[in-house]
């Protein structure tokens, strides 16, 4: 075996475990993936310390420990996915160091997303969906497809441009609260409270909170209770939004 | 409603939520799958005890499986199929009302729904965990009883 370039191993294991950390990986996978990828380049004795705003890793006793911010966070399961038959395949010696590591450039700089249009479409029939599996009339389908639709629509479109995730989740509950209202009082709707519950299911962080409590339970506190407050902070927004039109 | 029906409505929720999350696109269907066979079992178990906490564990607990075996057929993590599948359990019903009640200052409602909430992911977070490690040591006593018969 060739002397391996360990600086590179080092910086290859953190452009790994940025990526799957904001992709919304769990903390002990994103682990897991530098400590493999680390092993399988002779640095048996790495540590690393894996938060959800940032990543502490230590190559071996004599090398730097280096440190990268994460600072935004999103679902991106695609990346994920990626990220990881990078690694296996490191692992495996398919591929060199530093293919491995052109590849996890490459999967930084493509997204590999879905047109706009098929999420705000997806949202649509998620909120649906919710409303007809909580058992609501077939009469408030069309608003909750509307206000499902705009309500993701806006959420994204104010998180690009402000960065700030609570105002852009506040601004989308408050739309889908006054679509929904209106269409009540027009006629067009029946039931408020369970078009909102449908129509703001894209948004809310059930699966924030499911997973704050899986890395408390696997010992992860640091990573638990920051996703909680997360959590509670994004919930908090939207209930803010909700009631705030409620309220007139 | 029947089950055809909540199953066609659960199915389309669970892929909806895929492309939201950006799942890759031949994982879909099965992230449907996934998400159709938690909420089947949720509603069955939730008929029989009429509690959500319980239903919710057993439907946590069943998609934990059916996503382990579909993340060893793809080869791909098993989060894409398990985050797909729970999410028709997840209590965003109740964490709005929690929330919303807290923002009206009706506070003793809005606890009663925050402990539900927090109750119902608590469970669903222990069927996920519990389904993994009954699996884990599954695969270790499969693999040891391998190891014997062929050295």
């Amino acid at each position: 075996m060739t002397p391996t370039n360990y600086e590179l191993v080092v910086d290859c294991c953190l452009l790994a475990g940025r990526l799957m950390m904001e992709s919304g990986a769990e903390t002990y996978r994103a682990e897991d993936t530098m400590d493999r990828m680390a092993i399988s380049q002779q640095l048996t004795e790495s540590q690393s310390f894996v938060m959800p705003t940032g990543i502490i890793f230590s190559g071996n006793k004599t090398l730097p420990t280096k440190l990268v911010r994460i600072n935004n966070r999103s679902t991106d399961l695609e990346r994920i996915a990626r990220v990881n038959a990078v690694s296996r395949r490191l692992a495996d010696e398919d591929i060199t160091l530093e293919g491995a590591y052109e590849e996890l450039k490459e999967i930084e700089n493509d997204p590999r997303k879905y047109p706009f249009w098929i999420q705000i479409l997806a949202a649509s029939v998620a909120s649906a969906a919710f409303l007809l599996l909580y058992g609501n009339k077939l009469m408030d389908v069309p608003t909750a497809l509307i206000a499902g639709g705009a309500g993701y629509a806006v959420a994204n479109l104010l998180e690009e441009k402000t960065r700030v995730k609570f105002f852009a989740e506040f601004l989308a509950a408050i739309v889908v609260t006054i679509i929904a209202t209106l269409s009540v009082s027009l006629g067009f709707g029946v039931e408020v409270d369970k078009i909102i519950i449908g129509s703001v299911m894209p948004l809310v962080p059930g699966l924030l909170i499911t997973n704050a409590i899986r890395d408390l339970m696997a010992g992860h506190f640091v990573s638990g209770v920051s996703k909680g407050a997360e959590a509670f902070l994004t919930a908090f927004a939207i209930g803010a939004g909700v009631a705030l039109i409620l309220s007139f | 409603m029947s089950y055809i029906m909540q199953g066609i409505l659960s199915f389309a929720a669970g892929a909806s939520f895929a492309i939201i999350f950006n799942a890759p696109k031949k994982s879909l269907f099965y992230c449907g799958i996934a998400g159709m066979t938690g909420w089947l079992i949720y509603s069955f178990v939730f008929q029989l005890s009429e509690d959500p906490v319980e239903a919710s564990f057993a439907g946590a607990f069943t998609i934990a499986f059916v996503a382990h075996l579909m993340s060893k057929r793809f080869k791909m993590p098993v989060i894409i199929f398990s985050v797909a599948g729970i999410i028709p359990l997840v209590p965003g019903g109740s964490a709005y009302n929690a929330m919303r009640n807290i923002v009206e200052k009706d506070y003793s409602v809005a606890v009663e729904y925050a402990s539900l909430a927090l109750m119902i992911s608590g469970s669903i977070a222990m069927g996920l965990v519990f389904a993994e490690i009954i699996t884990q040591v599954w695969m270790k006593i499969l693999g040891r009883m391998k190891g014997r018969t062929t050295g």
